[in-house]
């Protein structure tokens, strides 16, 4: 019959679909692998980028995406409370919801320019604070999100039953309808650090660069991402094998707090 | 007391983003006022960009990255829909049961990964090899076209499979129940029902590639000409941004933040027909 | 005229059937005759398997993979005169006669995502029926027999989704009709309708035994004893009871039966 046959070829289309993606993934996964534990000495934990390590550029990646997250997340969260509690059903609450969810997929490097527009140029410098504020542009809108999706998911119930134990809205919201959601939240929280502490455009021209160790968020910024861009222009081998190291880590780094955002959410019931 | 700041703090919060947007189009509006004054519409089919002497006036025009930013998002969406789709349909209708939860982690962990190593896997593994079959330098069109597909096949195929997902069994039971076929059930039942969220997932992920940035940067070759065959070298909005804009002055950094409003307007407004009209309230 | 012939279209003979993952069967060794031209009932308390049952006549189960069969389910072959046994089928083209031949009919309405008419010629386009002339003739036919005719013959061609939930169920009989089945399943078809739509439905029932053999599983007792000739009782499984309505009603021989039809647990 004709429609079976069309069936099966679809089927085995679709499947065969499934495993290039997968294919992809491992492809990618082993060549990364392959190549950057090839190029991890000792002292590529030792060293700063100044002496062919990437210590400083961990360090710098991690610090502004924690900073970054110290102010993104107290935002993103009450602005997602607030359109699920008090914003409920209006038009404004929704405009803003969509808004927000449409700023998740904003091209980044816009960002990037933005942030170099108002905290860069003025001051005449690239400055980690610049590379801060972009990342929390980015991170805000996606907190929020899953701060209203998680609320949403029915906690109606627990918020009744605090009303009716007494107790003023503010403080049964924080306390009962947050502390159910905790495990969403956090969650959330981490699948959007996993996503900022990968990104690289937005630290283009706002934190951009620095080969030597600092914690000086008002001059340039040592950034494991744009080291990589910047490596693997250079000619020289060495360059080269320490932009597969960093490249190795990042992946590292980025899979395993995005698998335990997950590894979270599982244990939820 | 309190609960009066709180609500106040959890407003001005939520409307942030509204400002946020705001404010990224008024600067960059703003920002490139010098150019649109100096060029108008004209920049956008101006094939020249040519700083002057001493970095003051000269001839900027976007046509070039304009069109390399739609010609490669244009190849990565010919060659990622039908993959998606199929990866989406393969989660939803054919894998058991067992391998639907890891299939679909690996799909996720595919979009996890970060757009630079994307752009290093890329130049290092995948350029040499397009390169022995199609020819050209490895760098160019067709291979940021490729690996930019390979980045949004994930993130399409989530949301498709799970706007696949919303149909209800009972439904499909009905089709099968007529002596539907899984192909026929999937082609009748299940994509009209999730016509909304797949068109919206479509979109979306146009949008998306749109704006991307690194992965387009390692691989289209960041040069300033038409390319005359796919394989040739281009380049696109976000890469000229990427490559030029830190060292750029007056006319032509002006011209650089017409080229980032540009990019920002259109993504913007694709984006938000698929959130607005397609997928209602998402999570992505 | 009545006719005192009974001819048995479907036979379930010791029938196990477990769930996939499953410790134990969920039915055990269920035996029940599906008469032509009756309507068979199946009640019983929640879990009782009554829906599971109704869902192997017509090997809906295979959607899902992993489950286990044991015994027999028979169907009349209507030419040969012999029965054949349809756990026996495999293949996919023989799945889909089966489907063709036994139709089922779901708890919630479940039109698909087209037009009226579409939703009906449906299952005819499957089968290869091409010509439109041919199609009109059928779809008013089958639309006539599922009492819908006369609501939908001036919107054919808008969406199936436009009409009631009552409306949405009738359209389901009519596209099951459209393939002229010979035996049709309906689980609980009017659980989820108001009480005139559930009176049409009823009342389609009982016009539509008289070319289709029917069996209805129902929580609604009084719908079964107005509705059925023969009526199943089960219980966590087993079939406890099964014989003509009025006496599983009036007078039936298992004490389980009755403190089940006297309310007394359910």
């Amino acid at each position: 019959m004709n429609r079976l046959l069309l069936n099966k070829v679809v089927l085995v289309l679709s499947t065969i679909s499934a495993f290039i993606g997968i294919g992809f993934l491992f492809w990618i996964l082993i060549t990364l692998s392959y190549k950057g534990i090839a190029s991890i000495q000792l002292s590529t934990f030792t060293n700063d980028l100044v002496g062919g390590g990437i210590r400083n550029l961990i360090v710098g990646q991690f610090t502004m995406a924690l900073i970054a997250t110290v102010v993104a997340v107290p935002l993103g969260v009450l602005a997602g409370i607030y359109l699920r509690e008090y914003g409920h059903g209006s038009k404004f609450a929704s405009l803003i919801r969509t808004l927000s969810d449409v700023m998740t997929s904003a091209p980044s490097i816009v960002i990037g320019v933005f942030v170099f527009a108002l905290m860069v140029d003025p001051v005449g410098s690239f400055n980690g604070w610049a590379g801060i504020v972009a990342l929390a542009i980015m991170m805000i809108p996606i907190i929020i999100g899953t701060t209203d999706n998680m609320l949403a998911l029915g906690l109606l119930k627990l918020r009744e039953a605090g009303i009716a134990l007494g107790g003023s809205k503010h403080k049964i919201i924080v306390q009962i309808v947050l502390k159910a959601a905790k495990v969403g939240v956090t969650t959330g929280i981490l699948l959007a650090f996993a996503r900022i502490i990968g990104e690289t455009a937005p630290l283009l021209f706002t934190s951009a660069n620095n080969q030597f160790f600092t914690m000086d968020l008002t001059d340039q910024f040592p950034s494991l991402t744009v080291s990589i861009y910047n490596l693997a222009t250079y000619p020289d081998a060495e360059s080269r094998e320490l932009a597969w190291a960093a490249s190795f880590i990042l992946t590292v780094i980025v899979l395993v707090i995005n698998l335990l955002g997950r590894y979270f959410t599982r244990n939820k019931h | 007391m309190g609960g009066q700041f709180f609500k106040n703090f959890s407003f001005f919060s939520a409307t942030l983003s509204f400002f946020i947007l705001v404010g990224i189009f008024a600067v960059l509006f703003n920002l490139a006022q010098e150019s649109l004054y100096t060029f108008g519409f004209d920049f956008l089919y101006t094939e020249i960009w040519e700083p002057g002497e001493d970095d003051e006036g000269g001839i900027f025009g976007g046509y070039i990255p304009v069109v390399g930013t739609l010609l490669s998002t244009l190849i990565a969406m010919i060659l990622a829909t039908p993959i998606a789709m199929g990866i989406a349909i393969f989660l939803t209708e054919i894998a058991p049961e067992k391998i639907v939860k890891p299939f679909s982690i690996a799909i996720e962990l595919l979009a996890a990964i970060p757009s630079i190593i994307y752009g290093m896997w890329g130049l290092f593994y995948f350029a040499p090899i397009v390169q022995s079959i199609f020819g050209g330098n490895g760098v160019g069109l067709l291979t940021a076209g490729i690996v930019l597909a390979i980045m949004i096949i994930p993130f399409m195929a989530a949301i498709t499979r799970d706007s696949m997902n919303t149909t209800p069994d009972v439904l499909k039971e009905s089709a099968y129940a007529i002596g539907a076929t899984k192909f026929e059930v999937i082609k009748d039942v299940v994509m009209p029902y999730s016509k909304g969220g797949i068109i919206g997932s479509i979109i979306l992920s146009l949008g998306r590639a749109l704006g991307e940035t690194m992965a387009v940067a390692f691989l289209i070759g960041s040069v300033m000409s038409i390319p005359g065959k796919v394989t040739d070298p281009t380049t696109s909005i976000p890469v000229l941004l990427a490559n030029n804009f830190a060292e750029a002055q007056d006319l032509e950094l002006s011209s650089m933040y017409y080229l980032a409003l540009i990019l920002f307007l259109v993504s913007f407004t694709v984006i938000a027909v698929a959130k607005f009209y397609f997928l209602g309230r998402k999570k992505y | 005229m009545e006719s005192n012939k009974l001819t048995k279209v479907m036979d379930v003979k010791d029938f196990f059937f477990t769930y996939p993952g499953a410790p134990e069967p969920t039915l055990k060794k269920n035996n029940l005759p599906i008469y032509k031209n009756k309507i068979t009932a199946l009640i019983g308390p929640s879990g009782c398997g009554k829906s599971t049952l109704l869902r192997a006549m017509n090997r809906i189960h295979d959607l899902y993979p992993g489950f286990k069969y044991e015994g027999k389910i028979n169907l009349l072959n209507q030419e040969s005169g012999k029965m054949e046994n349809i756990l026996k089928l495999q293949k996919e083209n023989e799945l889909i006669g089966l489907r063709q031949r036994i139709g089922m009919i779901f708890q919630k309405p479940t039109p698909f995502p087209m037009s009226i008419y579409d939703n009906v010629a449906y299952g005819l386009r499957l089968q290869g029926i091409k010509n439109k002339g041919d199609l009109d003739g059928m779809v008013e036919k089958a639309l006539k027999d599922g009492a819908i005719w006369k609501e939908a013959k001036d919107r054919l061609k808008e969406s199936a989704m436009g009409l009631s939930g009552g409306q949405q169920q009738r359209l389901c009989i009519a596209r099951s009709v459209a393939l002229k089945p010979e035996i049709l399943l309906f689980d609980e078809p009017t659980s989820a309708l108001d009480p005139i739509s559930t009176g049409a439905i009823e009342e389609l029932l009982s016009e539509l035994k008289k070319d289709i053999t029917i069996a209805i599983v129902t929580h609604n007792m009084q719908q079964a004893s107005r509705l059925s000739d023969y009526t199943t009782f089960m219980y966590l499984g087993d079939i406890i009871e099964f014989d003509k309505t009025e006496k599983i009603f009036l007078n039936p021989s298992v004490k389980l039966t009755e403190d089940y039809i006297t309310g007394r647990f359910g």
